[in-house]
């Protein structure tokens, strides 16, 4: 029974959510609506979930002295230290995000300039990444190059300023080749999305259980 | 030759240096480019400048600081834009952590605008469920937002009046790094028919392409550029507009270091 029950939930679910898209009339509707607002309640318990976790790694590091122990210590009072100060707002303002509150100041003064950090070093390993592997090894390869030289300068003013038509040779690649394959791609997706949902609510595809 | 091999093998330390000089000169220099208005970037403007005065735009924030530089722009001109048309934004989003950085930029054009909370803008705040929440505030958006992000009933607040799902919606605008305007539009879009653009990372932008050509978004703000395009059309040009000549010289470097790299490599190979 610990298999059938919830092959008998997925399957009633997904076959209710399927009809309702097509009758969204009583009490197809309103099921569905239930559905959708019990998904998000589950939602909301995965973070707990997720928390949950994500101590009981850091500690068990900490406690192992497993490789890069010392980083779980800054992860934990990271975690504390958001916990803390959305908690203090949200008793002081009846909200975390009013701007004179201790959570903005840690957000906008810490979590912010960490994350902006991160994402700006890409510029540069993307720089350096981009001059290592576009060699114009072979033929695909070369257009491959040809085509990222042109969109490259084609999004940027300067691209204009060399030659007029760089910006509109961009947009052709963009609209015409790279809108053909990007297609291709996501019918193939999306179909097999399809295949995959119809698997799950027959029985058929398993794995989510285990 | 020598110089030729060592074409073929920059040290990447020195790729590091340049790209930092080159996206810092521009800025420091604070050099002006010439920008040109794409044809989806104007589309996005006019769908807005389109709409009856009191309009509702739904705003959906599902970005965080790693996206910043290059939606950030847009979220403020799109914010200029709605004021200034008197149209009322009902925002939410789906990423808790990036909710909190809108609020910092409501905040300020709000007040540039002399906008009001509750009956100009409300903020529903984050619920958890993504698609799940899309979809069903397409019969009522109460059940998923009863309160705004202060635990106020939205009842209490004008610009609830009369809003419960889509069909009171005449626009959706999304600002988004990751997937989710795909599922506005395959959720949302497809299902419920109202109007919608979208406002990405210029690595997420050709994604949208096919919705666009497809018709089913009226425009697309793309990454640094676009957003630089929509500032000027908004008649603001600040932060993207101004980055605009640090990218095109730092795009000129990389697309340098490429031809280098492939005069080495012919080189090396010829030698072998």
């Amino acid at each position: 029974m610990r298999r059938e029950i919830p092959i008998i939930i997925t399957f009633l679910t997904g076959f209710l959510c399927v009809v309702a898209f097509f009758i969204p009339h009583p009490p197809f509707g309103g099921l569905q609506q239930r559905f959708l607002i019990w998904y998000a309640i589950i939602a909301g318990f995965t973070m707990v979930l997720g928390l949950d976790s994500l101590v009981k790694y850091n500690i068990k590091k900490i406690v192992q002295r497993k490789q890069g122990w010392q980083y779980s210590y800054v992860l934990l009072f990271g975690l504390v230290l958001v916990l803390v100060t959305g908690f203090q707002s949200w008793f002081k303002y009846n909200t975390p995000f009013e701007l004179r509150s201790s959570f903005m100041y840690s957000y906008i003064h810490i979590i912010v300039p960490l994350q902006a950090t991160m994402f700006a070093l890409l510029a540069f390993f993307i720089s350096s990444a981009a001059y290592r592997a576009f060699r114009a090894r072979t033929f695909e390869a070369t257009l491959l190059l040809i085509a990222a030289a042109i969109v490259m300068l084609g999004r940027v003013p300067i691209g204009k300023m060399i030659w007029d038509k760089i910006p509109v040779l961009s947009d052709w690649l963009l609209n015409i080749p790279q809108l053909a394959a990007k297609r291709g791609i996501q019918i193939g997706v999306y179909l097999g999305g399809v295949v995959m949902s119809l698997r799950i609510i027959l029985g058929i595809e398993r794995t989510y259980l285990t | 030759m020598k110089l030729l091999d060592r074409l073929a093998n920059i040290d990447r330390r020195l790729i590091f240096l340049t790209i930092g000089f080159v996206v810092a000169i521009p800025i420091i220099l604070k050099l002006k480019m010439p920008i040109r208005i794409s044809s989806e970037v104007r589309s996005a403007y006019e769908t807005i400048e389109n709409l009856p005065g009191g309009s509702v735009v739904l705003a959906s924030m599902d970005y965080d600081a790693t996206s910043a530089p290059e939606l950030t722009p847009m979220f403020r001109s799109f914010l200029r834009q709605c004021f200034r048309k008197k149209l009322k934004i009902v925002y939410t989003g789906h990423l808790a952590i990036g909710l909190p950085l809108a609020q910092f930029d409501l905040d300020a054009i709000t007040q540039e605008c002399n906008a009001v909370y509750g009956e100009d803008y409300i903020n529903l705040g984050y619920r958890p469920g993504y698609t799940a929440v899309m979809i069903g505030i397409g019969r009522e958006i109460r059940d998923f937002f009863a309160v705004d992000y202060k635990g106020v009933s939205v009842d209490s607040f004008p610009i609830m009046k009369g809003v419960h799902n889509y069909n009171d919606i005449a626009l959706i605008v999304d600002f988004a790094h990751g997937s989710a305007a795909e599922y506005w539009i395959q959720y949302v879009v497809s299902r419920f028919g109202v109007k919608m653009f979208a406002c990405v990372t210029g690595v997420m932008a050709p994604t949208l392409y096919p919705y666009l050509q497809a018709g089913q978004i009226t425009g697309i703000i793309g990454g640094l550029q676009g957003a630089a395009e929509y500032e000027m059309l908004v008649g603001q040009p600040e932060t993207a507009a101004f980055g605009m000549p640090a990218q095109s010289i730092a795009h000129i470097a990389i697309i340098a270091f490429i031809i280098f790299g492939n005069i080495g490599y012919f080189v090396m190979k010829r030698k072998k």
